[in-house]
């Protein structure tokens, strides 16, 4: 099963606790002020005629109504200042992760520089983090404007095209937690989700170690596989699609090089697991109509040997 | 003089009155209407038509996520709905129906026999029409908008919305700002110009200030709107790059331009609604309004705050943090005009004897709604926690409390106030109150839901969910309180329909109200005022009636009214205000030619000037006799 969205109130990071801090402020404030009018106007409708107020009185009502409000507002815009202050506290912290998040059509690239370029790791929508490390995100959109929204780590921060922009945000616990492209950005903006994994350092060291590595030889696969992997090149796959260490290196669609290790297919929608897998593979538009993956008609035998290979990719 | 002669001279003088302003038969004379009653009201039809279009629209929606991966309504189907519906509401439902309530009743409230430019509010209706036609044509030929009624570049533009189905979006948005400018100005100059002598500026009352003020705020907001969609159809049409990254342009202006318009279009649309409430709240409480002199420059104040919030609805993009502080002080700051307002009603209703019949009690429910809207409105000019809470279910929840709690609910019990005015018959009080219990616990129960549902993560637009999101149980709920709004606002519509025929007839003034329009039989005659009323006081119906005078000396054989002063009302001169013309609608057709033909090709400007010409030659066309202005003072006299 797929992990839920989170719950804002619930954080999981020094942003989330920020903003939910100001979120309770503002609630507290807000049912002072919901039930004193509600009262007030209780108190009038109910008791007619009851010492009842003349013109100067009522003024005077309405006049202590406009200075509460006053003073509830400047309640209101400390608390919102404050807590806005300081909502990217890593800047300048040292050890900072840096990834950089492209948003696609209706997917999310990740790319996390090396210090050479076959040190760089390219993966989709599953962002490892590790726990306590700030992560700082470079946001960047291909196409349409998206969102990049984790509601346990931070607010939201828009993609627009022309307009790269950047966020920190940092896990202070293990788990996974779900985002959601929150800009409406076409046919499929409600099958846009993204999983952050936050792990101790250790294993995300060996993550990204594990994700660095190119895909199996030929040698390494099975029969089966490597008859799915000459379908794969030969077939529409690579028009899209990337598979480090083999010749498929175009960067249209997601990166595959690592595919099956991740925990989901098309952006955080199906469980990574065969069956899934080999509706994704042939038949993507009942999936996820409008997608960009076309269907891929194979035979049973052919169906078999490319899942081989795919489910190789580890 | 005896009184039976009196009756007798102005039995004669309304004939000849109910000669010169009426219409004529026949569907002729039906197209040529000019009357602000007349087009009022169709206005106000038309638009509750648009209204349970978009109610349908809604319902298809919540039913689509009443269950996870529900299969009933597909992407392409859902995006193209929750446009329309949005597009709907805000376009052909809550702008045109203030603008009908206001050409209503604003002339019958300033003591006026019709609107400043008779012609011109027939065009304004005609154009409405032939804009959400072409909205609901082209969605049913699947050709109806799908990038949301923001409609955000580069979505919106050439490169992802190929086909025809944005330039829909930008010409109905055209069509309908058209409409309501050409409203506005007509309000502005009525009000201005054609209140009843001693109307002076401070005795008009509250519901004309708030209409006064709307009518101002379209005439600086929309035109951000129309340049803005015609800079899309332009993208669209001739690649003119307004909003190409890779050329130059930029999407953010687009954000910019559209929420300059489209945040103070949530005040145009509601500070009518509190117009009308400051019309009811008198007539069942039995007191003026407290604070008028409050009200109206919070009103006044609204209306110029309203243009320095609009960022707040581009807090995620990510603007420098001084900017955004600025625009979280500002829209905190329009909170205290609309609490005082508030206030003003609070006190209005303190302790007084109340008459709780179906117009009070939609009052009573708009506070106890739109006050949570307006507190989920303060928590969204705050940066960071708009941040969290922006683009998710709770900013549905909020808009449709902001909305619906002050725009429809005034609405409603302005229907079940203002229907004898218009149509001579009585709502029925019973199906009234429970149309309103029904509209008030459907309503919190649907949108109250979603509040949780934003904070639990779930974003606003998405055509399904995961089973395992958790969102299940509130969305079903949701779904099914749903039904119970859509009965309540059913009922309301079926007591219109039943009233119409045969609902109590009613008195002049049945609620025993303030105000002039309650002056005139129900539904006025086609001149109004027989006698134009002169004003003594901020509720004329409840001066005594020793102190009441009239203006004589108009001419009862033209359409002659009188002008008076802008501030003091005092006479100024008469004029001869326009008749019934064919030429409104054919002005329309041709504006509707010239946009549509627009969408497919850039000769559509050419031809509609082509065609225009001659239809404006038509409708300027000298009648062949002068009509002087009379400068002289008409006389008048006390009853």
């Amino acid at each position: 099963m797929i992990p839920g969205s989170g719950y804002a109130l619930a954080p999981a990071g020094p942003q989330a606790a920020r903003l939910a801090q100001v979120f309770w402020g503002f609630f507290a404030v807000c049912v002072v002020v919901y039930v004193v009018v509600v009262a007030l106007l209780l108190l009038g409708v109910l008791r007619p005629g009851a010492a009842p107020l003349d013109e100067a009185g009522r003024l005077r009502l309405v006049a202590l109504g406009g200075v509460l409000t006053a003073v509830a507002l400047v309640a209101l815009l400390v608390i919102s200042i404050r807590g806005g202050h300081e909502l990217n506290p890593m800047r300048g912290a040292k050890d900072v992760l840096t990834v950089h998040v492209i948003g696609r059509q209706w997917w999310w690239e990740l790319r996390y520089p090396g210090t050479a370029p076959d040190q760089q790791v390219v993966t989709a929508n599953e962002l490892h983090i590790p726990v306590g490390r700030p992560v700082l995100l470079e946001l960047e959109s291909r196409d349409v404007i998206h969102s990049f929204w984790v509601p346990e780590l931070h607010g939201k921060r828009d993609l627009v095209p022309g307009h790269d922009s950047t966020t920190y945000l940092q896990a202070d616990r293990p788990g996974v937690f779900r985002g959601q492209c929150a800009e409406f950005c076409g046919a499929q903006h409600a099958q846009m989700g993204i999983l952050v994994i936050a792990e101790p350092e250790s294993d995300f060291q060996a993550w990204l170690a594990a994700e660095r590595r190119p895909a199996p030889p030929v040698s390494g696969l099975t029969p089966d596989a490597q008859r799915g992997r000459e379908l794969f090149l030969r077939g529409t796959c690579v028009m899209c699609h990337r598979v480090a260490g083999t010749p498929a290196g175009a960067t249209m669609g997601p990166d595959l090089t690592h595919l099956a290790s991740r925990r989901t297919l098309a952006a955080g929608s199906l469980p990574n697991v065969h069956e899934h897998l080999r509706r994704w593979v042939t038949d993507a538009q009942t999936v996820k109509p409008g997608s960009h993956m076309p269907p891929t008609p194979l035979g049973t035998e052919d169906q078999h040997s490319l899942l081989a290979f795919l489910e190789a990719l580890r | 003089m005896n009184d039976a002669r009196n009756d007798a001279m102005n039995d004669a003088t309304n004939e000849a009155l109910a000669a010169t302003w009426s219409p004529g038969r026949g569907l002729g004379a039906w197209l040529r209407e000019v009357r602000h009653t007349e087009i009022g009201k169709r206005f106000v039809v038309t638009a509750f038509l648009f209204f349970a279009a978009g109610g349908v629209e809604a319902i298809l929606m919540r039913l689509q996520l009443s269950k996870p991966n529900n299969g009933m309504v597909g992407p392409d189907l859902y995006n193209r709905l929750f446009t329309t519906h949005g597009s709907t509401m805000m376009f052909l439902f809550a702008v045109p129906v203030m603008q009908g309530v206001g050409t209503f009743i604003v002339p019958l409230m300033i003591g006026a026999r019709n609107l400043a430019f008779p012609r011109l509010s027939a065009y304004s209706y005609y154009v409405y029409v032939v804009g959400g036609l072409l909205l609901y044509v082209g969605f049913a030929f699947r050709a109806g908008p799908d990038a949301g009624w923001f409609a955000y570049t580069p979505l919106s533009g050439p490169g992802f919305s190929p086909g025809k189905r944005m330039d829909v979006w930008a010409q109905m948005i055209t069509f309908t700002e058209l409409s309501a400018l050409a409203t506005a100005v007509n309000l502005v100059v009525t009000i201005f110009k054609h209140r009843a002598p001693g109307m002076s500026i401070t005795r008009m009352p509250l519901t004309v200030w708030a209409f006064l003020v709307v009518a101002f705020m379209i005439i600086f907001a929309m035109p951000a709107v129309v340049i803005a969609s015609s800079c899309l159809a332009l993208d669209r049409l001739v690649g003119s790059h307004f909003f190409n990254h890779a050329e130059g342009g930029d999407h953010l202006l687009w954000q910019h331009m559209f929420w300059f318009f489209a945040h103070p279009e949530v005040y145009i649309i509601f500070l009518p609604g509190l117009g009308m409430i400051s019309a009811m709240l008198p007539a069942f409480t039995r007191r003026r309004v407290v604070g008028y002199d409050v009200v109206v420059l919070a009103t006044v104040t609204t209306g110029f705050v309203a243009f320095g919030v609009w960022v707040h609805h581009m807090f995620a993009v990510g603007l420098p943090q001084l900017g955004d502080s600025y625009f979280t002080a500002s829209s905190l700051i329009i909170t205290i005009p609309t609490g005082l307002q508030i206030f003003c009603w609070l006190a209005t209703l303190w302790r007084a004897p109340l008459r709780f019949a179906t117009p009070l009690l939609f009052v009573l429910g708009f506070f106890v709604t739109f006050v949570v809207g307006g507190l989920t409105g303060v928590m969204l000019a705050s940066v960071p926690l708009d941040l969290q809470v922006h683009d998710t279910m709770f900013v549905v929840a909020h808009l449709h409390y902001v909305l619906i709690g002050g725009a429809v609910f005034p609405l409603l019990g302005a229907v079940y106030y203002w229907f004898p005015k218009a149509t001579g018959r009585l709502l029925n009080e019973r199906a009234g109150k429970v149309s309103f219990w029904l509209t008030l616990v459907g309503f919190n129960a649907t949108f109250f839901p979603l509040h949780l549902l934003g904070l639990h993560g779930m974003p606003r637009r998405m055509y399904t969910y995961l089973p395992g999101s958790g969102w299940h149980h509130l969305n079903l709920f949701a779904t099914a309180s749903a039904g119970v709004l859509a009965l309540g606002i059913l009922l309301t519509f079926i007591n219109v329909i039943v009233s119409h025929a045969r609902g109590l007839r009613a008195q002049a003034n049945p609620w025993d109200a303030e105000s002039l329009e309650w002056a005139v039989p129900s539904p006025p005659p086609p001149y109004n005022f027989a006698e134009i009323p002169i004003v003594g006081g901020r509720a004329p119906l409840w001066e005594e009636p020793s102190s009441r005078g009239v203006v004589t000396g108009l001419a009862s054989d033209r359409r002659e009214v009188l002008v008076t002063t802008l501030l003091d009302a005092a006479p100024d001169h008469r004029t001869i205000l326009a008749g019934p013309s064919i030429w409104p609608l054919f002005a329309a057709a041709v504006t509707g030619v010239g946009f549509i033909v627009s969408m497919f090709t850039p000769w559509g400007l050419p031809i509609a000037v082509a065609l225009g010409t001659p239809v404006m030659v038509g409708w300027f066309w000298p009648k062949g006799r002068p009509t002087p202005l009379h400068a002289e003072q008409p006389g008048s006299k006390a009853a």
